[in-house]
């Protein structure tokens, strides 16, 4: 066909300018690819990463789940033994299938307590706490690991392990701040009533953390302290666990609805999988008289951190989207400068605007398709280094992402194109032709 | 009714009357030659006939429609079927073989087909280098595929803006004899012209300067 020759004849006379429009394309095209690929794949990656960062798993006691989340400190600091989880109990989180992913996990017992003549939260719980399990081996857990987030303002964690005295605490910014305490102050906590003693500890406060939430109003201490504070010896109130977990798929979305819905073999191949849920399930089958559920919160900051790195991306996908555009429409310019008199000669022997549009459409198109392909393997190649560079495991291809860069370069050669096509048709054969 | 009746055109670039309140006639079948010194218009009369501009005022009228307010559209249709261009540069595309270059105008105008512009380079002389670049031709040659260009639709009228001016005698002569053969034909041709061999050897000749027409005379030797 007679454009196909002519589109041929445009590409041996211009290969160079068009090579250059290509891999203009071509480098848009493949941070387009490795941005979305990235950004479609990082869910997953971040939040294996954010494992680390905090428990994803909570597990209570059957009594104090029915209570619900109404079970809250009561005002007098009471809580109840029989809604509590035996201390003993804990370490048996270590015996399930997947002990393996439990990275960490901290029994916390919260209680209110009167410091100064005002009621605050005082947290008890493990910081670097040395456990031993029934298997004869020994872990060290608790929040140290749990809260790495936490920032130290001043001074340090609790360290169970260095033989220290327990009478201890760390205490969050904010508290500090109005209680105008500072490392190496002494806090006088005093917790339950039992048997008209006021049951008073006095602690030295160790560090000052910032956690960016509501722990920062209050205290943390070891937990046998507050255990005695609230005369709880033995008990904890909660487990906070920390799992490295597969991501969730329909079937673990179907076992979590109602685990009897499986069939045989999903059952099977959902309890071998690491779903949080079939976690939460054999702690469990471990523990029987608790409830184990996936943690809200933790969630939340991670999909933070998620919307905050989508947003980058996103970010740097328009840049070099601006970018390719602002690249195009200088080459598409130009080369259509070079030609305005074949183009001029073209009007002249009566083509219409039209038809030359569409000649020089077509030609750039033939070319940000090349380019466009050969970006989006490159894309593929740097999704690649970047996931094994940040997040140390390679970024699955998402099918979506080659129709959502077919669509973006499309956008920018067509707006990259704008120009050059107001240019030839305020192009006038009379002005090229004579050589005015 | 003359195929083209130009009344009291004028084209005006700011204080430069580049064509000054021209009347003209040109009869069907009709060579004219148009000759001036440089920038008395002629160009730009080609321009405004040619359907490529537009005068500041006047009527144009061919065929007996006045093109002289239609729209940039509607110009570009009416050259490309009644109007064949030659121009003093040639302006082949330059990646197009001679053929090619003939077709482009076909493809413009309805079809191409290389059979009809192979007869139309036959035309010329120039069969046996159909197949050439532009670049692998003689200026002569290129300006004969012009030509071959021009004829290719069968336009009514032929405008060549000096035609020869970049051609050895030898060349003039051959574009010469193919002007004698479309004239013959019954093709309009309109030629501008430095060159006073080329304007002697058509049937009529008028004169500008600064944009105003001094003389008009009919070739008493014309040989036809
Ligand atoms: N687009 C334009 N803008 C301003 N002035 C113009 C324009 N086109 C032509 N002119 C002026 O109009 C006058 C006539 O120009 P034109 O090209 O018609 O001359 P010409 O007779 O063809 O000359 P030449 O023999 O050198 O080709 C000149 O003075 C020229 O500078
Ligand atoms: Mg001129």
């Amino acid at each position: 066909m007679f454009f196909f020759r002519m589109i041929k004849g445009a590409y041996i006379r211009q290969w160079k300018k068009m090579l250059i429009i290509a891999v203009t394309i071509a480098l848009g095209a493949s941070i387009a690819t490795a941005m979305l690929n990235v950004m479609l794949d990082v869910g997953d990656k971040i939040n294996q990463e954010l494992k680390a960062y905090g428990a994803n798993i909570t597990v209570v006691s059957k009594s104090a789940s029915v209570l619900n989340n109404l079970y809250e400190i009561e005002d007098d600091g009471s809580v109840e033994v029989d809604e509590m989880i035996k201390e003993n109990d804990v370490g048996k989180l270590k015996t399930i299938f997947w002990a393996f992913n439990i990275t960490d996990f901290a029994p916390t017992v919260e209680t209110s307590v009167t410091v100064g003549g005002e009621k605050h939260k005082v947290v008890g719980t493990w910081f670097n706490h040395t456990l031993k399990l029934v298997t004869g081996e020994t872990v060290i857990t608790g929040v140290t690991n749990l809260r790495s987030w936490w920032e130290i303002k001043s001074g340090r964690w609790i360290d169970e392990q260095a033989s220290e005295n327990l009478d201890v605490a760390m205490i969050g910014k904010s508290f500090a701040e109005k209680q105008n305490l500072k490392v190496g102050d002494k806090i006088d906590v005093s917790g339950r009533v039992v048997d008209g003693e006021t049951k008073t500890v006095s602690l030295k406060v160790v560090g000052i953390f910032e956690a960016g939430d509501e722990s920062d109003d209050g205290i943390y201490a070891p937990l046998e302290k507050v255990q005695y504070l609230s005369g709880t010896e033995n008990y904890v109130q909660k487990i906070e666990v920390s799992a490295l977990t597969t991501p969730d798929n329909e079937l673990a979305l179907k076992a979590a609805k109602d685990v009897n819905s499986l069939s045989i073999a999903e059952y099977e191949l959902w309890y071998c999988t690491a779903y949080v849920s079939s976690i939460c399930y054999q702690i469990q089958e471990a523990i029987p008289y608790t409830v184990a559920s996936a943690f809200r919160q933790i969630a939340e900051s991670e999909g933070d951190i998620l919307d905050k790195t989508q947003l980058l991306m996103t970010l740097i996908t328009i840049m070099s989207m601006i970018g390719a555009a602002l690249g195009i429409s200088n080459l598409v310019t130009s080369s259509v400068m070079e030609r305005s008199g074949e183009i001029g000669l073209m009007k002249a022997v009566g083509a219409k605007n039209s038809q030359i549009i569409i000649l020089i459409l077509t030609e750039i198109f033939i070319t940000a398709i090349i380019g466009a392909v050969g970006g989006y393997f490159m894309g593929f190649g740097f999704a690649q280094i970047i996931g094994h560079t940040v997040f140390g495991s390679s970024i699955e291809m998402n099918g979506m992402v080659a129709f959502i860069v077919a669509v973006i370069i499309l956008a920018v050669t067509l707006v990259g194109s704008f120009p050059a096509i107001r240019l030839m048709l305020r192009l006038r054969p009379s002005e090229v032709l004579h050589g005015r | 009714m003359s195929l083209l009746e130009i009344r009291n055109v004028s084209k005006i670039y700011g204080e430069l009357k580049a064509l000054d309140n021209i009347n003209l006639k040109v009869e069907d079948g009709e060579w004219l030659a148009i000759m001036g010194p440089s920038g008395s218009g002629k160009s730009t009369m080609m321009n405004i006939i040619g359907c490529m501009d537009k005068p500041s005022m006047g009527e144009v009228l061919l065929d007996g429609k006045d093109i002289s307010k239609e729209s940039e559209k509607n110009l570009t249709s009416i050259r490309r079927d009644k109007i064949g261009l030659i121009f003093q540069q040639f302006h082949l595309v330059s990646y197009m073989s001679a053929v090619e270059n003939v077709m482009l105008s076909q493809y413009y105008h309805s079809m191409p087909d290389e059979k009809e512009a192979l007869e139309a380079l036959e035309r010329v002389g120039l069969k046996e280098r159909a197949k050439h670049l532009p670049s692998q031709l003689s200026g002569g040659e290129q300006q004969r595929v012009c030509v071959a260009r021009a004829l290719i639709n069968h336009p009514e009228i032929i405008l060549a803006d000096e035609p020869t001016g970049n051609l050895d005698e030898a060349n003039e002569n051959i574009v010469i004899d193919i002007f004698r053969q479309l004239h013959k034909e019954g093709t309009t041709l309109i030629v501008v012209t430095h060159d006073p061999e080329v304007g002697e050897v058509a049937e009529r000749m008028i004169r500008l300067e600064h944009g105003r027409i001094i003389s008009d005379v009919k070739n008493e030797n014309f040989r036809g």
